[in-house]
């Protein structure tokens, strides 16, 4: 491993005034999970290392009026430990509580998940599914943009190299609504999504009818997808197989998966339409009002 | 369960709790990675980016110059072996090949194979100095599979490989070639055996390359003194192995190599080939410093000794009354880089379980792109054990036949002459079928749509080979036992029992020592499920001496002569009924002759096979193809267990990693010859999640070449699981699954592509 400066700011300013003066060549360490081992390796050779687990900005986990806010640097078991997370924006909970083990979950963000930009990464689809909005800061000032919009390729983000990213904001949770995240993997834990799958829906007040869906994919395409047909396709649907048949299709249409050593294409094509279809009826189910408590891995 | 009128033990089948156990849990145990030496030097290798090319050139100078680089060495620096064969523990070594494939030659032959190596003030620096030699490479197609490896016109990667002939095989020819080995045994006569066979199954099995997967990467720490003794510390297997082939690679004495053995995280057969250590030598040469080498991950899975991937097809027929009356297999392994797979044993294994009277197997060792194999336990049983016993599940379909009453009906049993010539002494094949028949879990009846059970059995040989150990008595009344034979199954622990159960002594009472090659007698490898068994018998020797000589020193005491003195029970009784423990004459040792010493070895005996049979319960996700695990039972003959925890973690274990190779292990290659999941990953090995509790029913039928009738138990416990799930799979989806992994993408295609009238 090459060497490097190492800096920890306290203060959100501070940071990207250390970012502005690197001219790319620094980086940010949230968990460091996916950054420590990718400097290991060699794949990422930075001067300096920003460590951003002491700017408060970006460690809040705050659930108010406005929505939920996220920061990038929160990790990841604070976030499936939070009752609010738990109780309305539960693909998030989900996705946190089986990203790595106990340890990894003590380190590991979501906003670095995000950052990292892996079509696989496990909260993203979650993140997608619940229409969370990026909150990045640089020089120039502050800009948001959808999850769903982030991520640009394997590894690559809108993110400039004077940018960081501060927090993901949710949108409050309508009454009746629900949400999920589950994947498919070889082993039943510890292990990288082979397809992911997240999915929000909103009911009627009397159960029967959907009358809001918005459902994101991972690691069947280069970024994680937001299948937005598939999502609209529901809306206005009564709950029945039939409804639910249409959506799985829907999502099919937008996936380019590859064959690699977690899975065939046409397999992950296969289990994308099984994921979507059981993640719809989970996230229908705590819509009205069933916790569903998933095995995972089953 | 025992079968037999069992003799009463105090010690032996008692749970003790490790002599190593406080070190291991409070992580003051010592490997091979915590060694720091005064001016001490970090190694670092630079490795193939190719599966199979020529090295042109290397150019090393911009690493000599980086400050804190202290040596370079490349294939220049590693003597020439010429063509010699060396007898090296677990058979014959070509050491040219054993030379090159610790620093490629002219060619590489896998991605990972090591082209340079670099001693360094500290790790960082070596690595960059690593990255700053350029290497040229000519490259060429890469060979990476079996079959293509064996045409004729396939590029070949030995230009010294003819192939060698053994047992009824044909002679080979002249030509150059990748097919190392043939090897055919026969029995019997296999055309009138069909002929006689009322049921034929035959299909054709595909297995991936798998590896290990010990924790612990592989480690070597070398000191080249200025008196030409050289001193190794690392994590081996086997220390005189170690020291040999260390020896033999730098063309110097054995006497002049010193191996210390450290702790090991894992083996399971990959620890006893080096690698790192001969390079950890040469670049103490060059320094007159230590040099230390750890591998990482990345570079364990790419260069050091997986198990190899296999194309087989075998063929079982069978009387209407369930009567086995023929078999035949052909079956290829992939060698890897340089010849060497388990391939001859995996012929000897195929029919084991079973008393064949017609048989006829044909096995091939091909080189191919990818690291040269080794040893991985029961090498070479398992594949064959997935091919065998998937198509004795399909007999017993086609018979209607309960898979216990078929192979208690055909088991093998004293008298049995295997395919390839030897013949059983008692064995317990039979005993551990019905053992699973009688237990819990075969007579509970499995219910759910998707659930599946399913049987195997399996068979190793076991060795004897050598062993040593010493032993003093302590005037405390402890004794200090010292062997050569490292730890890795907690035999510290089962050696000590046997010698406190000679001597009729409390197994606390016994310090054992693991020690290195100057300080022992020779004792051959850990592997070949042998330490138990061997030194075990070298303790009790050891113990039997030490009775003889505590007999000499009572008598001095009692003023008679020594066969006036018996030994019984951890004590000494005189003519006049005079009685004095183990302890009390250990405290009056000073006043009575000669030090006490025992010393016992063993090397004649050979052990009589070990046998399982497990039973397994699945259920699948039929959307998926993911197979979860339901219940594991696992009934092993152990002959007698010492201790038994240590013998039903053998059995667990051994379970666990063959879960790990039927459902989801492989090496994935691409089309180049590089391995993608070179990490664990991508490389599933089970986790706690994916396992249920594994049943173990210990089958005692004591081996009678042991005093104590003991067994060797690591081994066999791999061979049967790949094919007792792919038999519940069926069980469960009526798919035959002839492919390893049985990954969830292929368990589904299957599912999917059933062919409902097959």
């Amino acid at each position: 491993m090459h060497a490097f400066d190492y800096k920890s700011p306290e203060v959100l300013a501070e940071a990207l005034q250390q970012l502005a003066d690197s001219d790319g060549s620094a980086k940010p360490l949230a968990g460091g999970t996916d950054l420590i081992d990718q400097m290991r390796t060699g794949r990422h050779q930075p001067t300096l290392v920003i460590d951003i687990k002491k700017v408060a900005e970006l460690n809040v986990l705050e659930c108010a009026g406005d929505g939920l806010h996220v920061g990038a640097a929160t990790p990841c078991y604070r976030i499936c430990g939070d009752d609010n997370v738990q109780q309305d924006y539960t693909a998030l909970a989900d996705a946190c509580n089986i990203i790595g083990g106990v340890q990894i979950q003590s380190r590991a963000s979501v906003g670095g998940n995000l950052c990292n930009s892996g079509p696989a990464g496990d909260s993203i689809p979650a993140m997608i599914a619940l229409r969370g909005i990026c909150v990045i800061a640089g020089s120039a000032g502050t800009r948001e943009v959808p999850v769903a919009e982030f991520c640009t390729g394997p590894g690559q983000n809108v993110l400039a190299d004077n940018e960081l990213l501060v927090e993901i904001r949710f949108p409050p949770r309508p009454t009746a609504s629900g949400s999920h995240y589950r994947r498919m993997i070889p082993r039943n834990e510890m292990d990288i999504a082979v397809v992911g799958v997240g999915a929000s829906v909103t009911l009627n007040e009397a159960g029967t009818t959907i009358t809001d869906a918005c459902i994101g994919l991972g690691a069947v395409g280069p970024t994680p997808l937001l299948a937005a047909r598939a999502g609209e396709c529901l809306v206005g649907q009564t709950v029945s197989d039939a409804t639910l048949a249409n959506a799985v299709e829907a999502a099919k249409e937008i996936i380019s998966p590859i064959t690699d050593m977690r899975g065939t294409q046409e397999y992950r094509v296969h289990v994308t339409g099984v994921l979507v279809r059981r993640v719809l009826e989970t996230a229908i189910s705590r819509a009205t009002g069933d916790p569903c408590v998933v095995r995972p891995g089953h | 369960m025992s079968t037999a009128e069992k003799p009463s033990y105090k010690v032996i089948g008692t749970r003790p709790i490790r002599h190593d156990g406080v070190d291991k849990v409070t992580g003051r145990a010592l490997y091979g990675a915590d060694i720091k030496l005064s001016r001490m030097l970090y190694g670092a290798t630079v490795r193939s980016p190719h599966a199979h090319a020529k090295i042109v050139r290397i150019d090393t100078s911009q690493a000599e110059l980086m400050p804190g680089v202290r040596a370079v060495i490349t294939s220049e620096d590693v003597p020439e072996q010429g063509d010699r064969v060396v007898e090296l523990g677990e058979g014959a070594v070509n050491m040219r090949h054993l030379a090159a494939n610790v620093m490629a030659r002219e060619k590489v032959l896998y991605k990972g194979h090591v082209v340079a190596a670099v001693a360094a003030d500290d790790v960082h620096t070596a690595e960059e100095a690593c990255a700053r030699i350029e290497v040229e490479y000519e490259t060429l197609p890469p060979v990476l599979d079996l079959l293509k490896a064996m045409s004729a016109d396939a590029p070949i990667l030995n230009d010294d490989i003819r192939t060698e002939s053994i047992g009824s095989a044909p002679s080979g020819s002249d030509q150059q070639t990748n097919v190392a080995k043939h090897f055919m045994f026969e029995k019997g006569d296999i055309k009138q055996g069909f002929a006689d066979a009322d049921i034929i199954v035959e299909r054709t099995f595909d297995t991936a390359m798998v590896h290990q997967g010990y924790i612990e990467p592989h480690n070597a720490t070398a000191h080249w003194n200025a008196d030409d003794k050289i001193t190794v510390w690392m994590s081996t297997q086997g220390t005189f192995s170690a020291r040999q082939q260390t020896a033999e690679l730098l063309l110097m004495p054995v006497s002049s190599v010193k191996v210390v053995p450290m702790e090991i995280g894992g083996g399971f057969g990959g620890k006893i080939s080096v690698y790192l250590t001969p390079l950890a030598a040469l670049l103490s040469k060059k320094t007159g410093r230590p040099v230390k080498i750890l591998m990482s991950r990345t570079e364990v899975f790419e260069a050091t000794g997986p198990t190899p991937g296999s194309h087989m097809r075998v063929k079982l027929g069978a009387k209407s009354d369930g009567t086995l009356v023929a078999g035949e297999a052909w079956i290829a392994f992939e060698a890897g880089a340089y010849t060497g797979s388990p391939i001859g044993a995996a012929c000897m294994c195929v029919f084991a379980c079973y008393d064949l009277p017609n048989g006829q197997v044909e096995g091939f060792d091909v080189c191919v792109n990818k690291p040269r194999t080794n040893a991985y336990r029961a090498p070479g049983s398992t594949h064959v054990a997935m091919a065998t016993e998937t198509l004795v599940d399909e007999l017993c379909e086609k018979l209607k036949m309960d898979p216990t009453e078929f192979r208690i009906k055909n088991a093998a049993g004293e008298g049995t002459r295997r395919v390839d010539g030897p013949v059983y002494p008692r064995i317990g094949m039979v005993e551990t079928v019905e053992a699973i028949r009688d237990s819990e879990h075969y007579k509970t009846t499995l219910d759910g749509k998707f659930c599946g059970r399913g049987v195997a059995s399996g068979f190793w040989f076991n060795v004897g080979l050598k062993s040593s150990v010493s032993a003093t008595v302590n005037s405390d009344g402890t004794v200090a036992l010292v062997e050569g034979s490292t730890d890795i199954g907690g035999t510290r622990t089962s050696i000590a029992m046997q010698l406190a159960e000679t001597l009729g002594i409390a197994a606390e009472d016994v310090n054992p020592v693991v020690v290195d090659t100057d300080s022992i007698g020779y004792t051959d490898i850990t592997g070949g499920s042998r330490v138990t068994f061997s030194t075990g018998i070298a303790a009790i020797n050891a113990a039997i001496s030490i009775q003889e000589q505590m007999c000499q020193r009572a008598a001095i005491l009692w003023e008679t002569d020594a066969e006036n003195v018996r030994y019984e029970e951890g004590h000494l009784v005189g003519p006049s009924d005079q009685r004095l423990s183990f302890r009390e004459l250990a405290e009056k040792l000073r006043e009575l002759g000669d030090a006490v010493v025992g010393y016992g070895t063993s090397g004649s005996e050979t052990q009589g096979g070990a046998f399982g049979t497990h039973c397994v319960d699945v259920e699948i996700d039929p959307e998926l193809g993911k197979v979860q695990i339901l219940r594991y039972t696992i009934a092993q003959d152990a002959g007698t267990a010492i201790h038994p925890s240590y013998v039903e973690g053998q059995m667990q274990g051994g379970v666990v990693q063959g879960i790990g190779w039927a459902l989801n292990e492989e090496y994935w290659y691409d089309e180049q010859g590089e391995m993608h999941n070179p990490t664990f990953l991508d490389y599933r090995i089970p986790t706690c999640y994916d396992v249920p509790m594994i049943d173990t029913i210990i089958v005692e039928v004591p081996d009678p070449q042991h005093p104590y009738g003991v067994r060797g138990v690591g081994e066999v416990p791999i061979c049967p699981p790949p094919a007792a799930i792919a038999n519940a799979i069926y069980d469960a989806l009526g798919i035959r699954m002839t492919e390893l992994p049985m990954a969830p993408h292929r368990v589904l295609a299957a599912y999917l592509g059933r062919n409902t009238d097959d």
